[in-house]
């Protein structure tokens, strides 16, 4: 295996240190978090940063934090193993810790950060469909001060997003959401573990009080278009019905037409699309029942 | 770029000159001279170079020294603690939990770190938590055994 080129590496420790930096040094410098994607990039695409900018000393970038007006603030280097096993998260939102649980294998989620998982843009991103199906914001810091941008609206295409070379992502932001919200990830790969998705379907809704039927409905998908992409025509036909099977059936057809998948390695664009509409329908039906207790039914429970 | 770090290698304070773009992995089998972590893949798929980090199992071969100040590091090296094996250790020579021991000291560390969290692992929370780690020898079916034996070692152990 290919070992990476030299090159210079600064840890500074405030944000402020960090923009001077990156100014003092100029454009072609790397941020680094976990390094799951940035070393990966480096040994076997030949990516030389002319200088990488570890970000683990910056304060106030790591843990989960329910505020008390219900939203919750995950810091951008918060792990995915964090965020698998967070009490606060697998109570509130189990689907969201599954996504995080579907990422490579322990020793990977222990580096790899949710900050890192949105930066690096890879369409088949495993968190971002179950955040984007929370409406979760991000926290973009520089120099010039902070600004927030919907997860929806971060991604530009593979490898694409909103920040320019300075900015930082510092923060992802879940608003407070209702009691009576559910969800589920499914994320389909044949391989059952170590893969990357070749579907990923967030779905999120919350039932109604008296009659259980499906608000605010979210349904997202991940590796079938440039970025994770939200099926609204999907969304529409479930909003304010009762779910059923039929339906439920019906919604995945309408998400499976709305996929721009492509074909490539792992499948081809036909039997994606087809498998949108299957995980889709299944997604809908799974988050009615609650979540899967154990990673073996959350495994069986795809089909 | 060489920056002088200071860390914790198997409970003894190192103080050493690196390359911060140095892999830990080669770090330890290059420089220190602990060849017992091994590189399969290099890419974070296989498993066989894990080691501790701050007590968590993570990919040595993904890992750069210039992260490494402060922090502390166990390797396969490291986890016999004076002339005792570790309980993992012990059921896997067992049990036959090793054929070529290629990716023996990644399993190790890993199983380790799963028995530190979960003494009492049911053999779906083993084939979870060995998912990343690949053996091309064995079949499995003895890492899961000899871990499940470990645990059975620790438990009595903990009762005594
Ligand atoms: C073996 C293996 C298996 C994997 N399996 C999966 C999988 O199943 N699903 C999945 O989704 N991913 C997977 N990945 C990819 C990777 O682990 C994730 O995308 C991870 O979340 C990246 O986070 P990181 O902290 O390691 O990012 P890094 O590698 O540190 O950074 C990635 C990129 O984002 C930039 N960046 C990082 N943090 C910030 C920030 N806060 N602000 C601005 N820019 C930033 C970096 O400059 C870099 O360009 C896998 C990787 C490996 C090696
Ligand atoms: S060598 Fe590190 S995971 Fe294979
Ligand atoms: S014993 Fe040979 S690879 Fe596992």
């Amino acid at each position: 295996m290919k070992r990476t080129e030299p090159f210079e590496m600064y840890q500074p420790t405030s944000l402020k240190e960090a923009s001077r930096l990156l100014k003092e040094k100029g454009p072609g410098g790397r941020f680094l978090a976990g390094g799951t994607d940035l070393v990966i990039a480096m040994k076997e695409k030949g990516l030389v940063p002319k200088y990488v900018v570890d970000l683990k000393r910056l304060p106030g970038l790591t843990g989960i934090h329910e505020n008390k007006d219900g939203r919750i603030t995950i810091g951008a280097l918060t792990t995915m193993r964090e965020i698998e096993t967070s009490p606060v998260l697998t109570k509130k939102y189990p689907f969201l810790c599954q996504s995080a649980a579907e990422v490579g294998s322990i020793q990977i989620r222990n580096r790899a950060t949710v900050g890192g998982n949105m930066s690096n843009a890879t369409p088949s991103a495993d968190v971002a469909p179950s955040l984007i199906a929370l409406q979760a914001k991000t926290t973009i810091a520089s120099a010039a001060g902070e600004r927030t941008v919907a997860l929806e609206e971060f991604f530009r295409g593979p490898g694409q997003n909103v920040m320019s070379t300075d900015e930082i992502l510092t923060e992802v932001t879940i608003p407070k959401t209702s009691s009576r919200l559910v969800g589920e990830y499914i994320k389909f790969s044949p391989r059952e573990m170590m893969d990357l998705a070749y579907v990923g379907v967030a779905v999120v809704y919350t039932l109604g009080e008296k009659e259980k039927t499906c608000e605010a409905v979210h349904i997202v998908l991940g590796a079938v278009a440039p970025t994770p992409i939200r099926a609204k025509k999907a969304e529409d036909a479930l909003e304010g019905q009762i779910l059923s099977e039929a339906l439920a059936e019906k919604v995945g057809a309408l998400a499976a037409e709305e996929a721009k998948p492509i074909s490539d390695v792992r499948s081809s664009a036909e039997y994606r699309r087809a498998m949108v509409g299957a995980m889709t329908k299944r997604a809908l039906l799974n988050a009615a029942v609650g979540p899967a207790k154990s990673w073996v039914e959350r495994r069986d429970r795809r089909y | 770029m060489n920056q002088k770090i200071q860390f914790t290698l198997n409970g003894k304070s190192t103080t050493m000159e690196a390359p911060t773009h140095r892999l830990l992995l080669d770090l330890l089998r290059d420089e220190i001279g602990l060849t017992g972590t091994k590189e399969g893949c290099g890419t974070g798929d296989c498993g066989a170079c894990t080691v501790l980090m701050n007590g968590k199992p993570v990919n040595s071969c993904l890992v750069l020294s210039g992260e490494l100040e402060g922090a502390s590091i166990v390797t396969i090296e490291g986890l016999k603690i004076g002339p005792e094996l570790d309980a993992v250790q012990n059921a896997f020579v067992r049990d036959g939990g090793a054929q070529c021991g290629y990716c023996t000291p990644g399993m190790l560390m890993m199983s380790k770190a799963l028995l530190d969290e979960n003494s009492n692992p049911t053999e779906d929370d083993i084939r979870f938590a060995l998912s990343g780690n690949l053996c091309r020898c064995t079949g499995y079916a003895k890492i899961i055994q000899a871990v499940q034996d470990a645990a059975a070692m620790i438990r009595s152990k903990n009762v005594q």
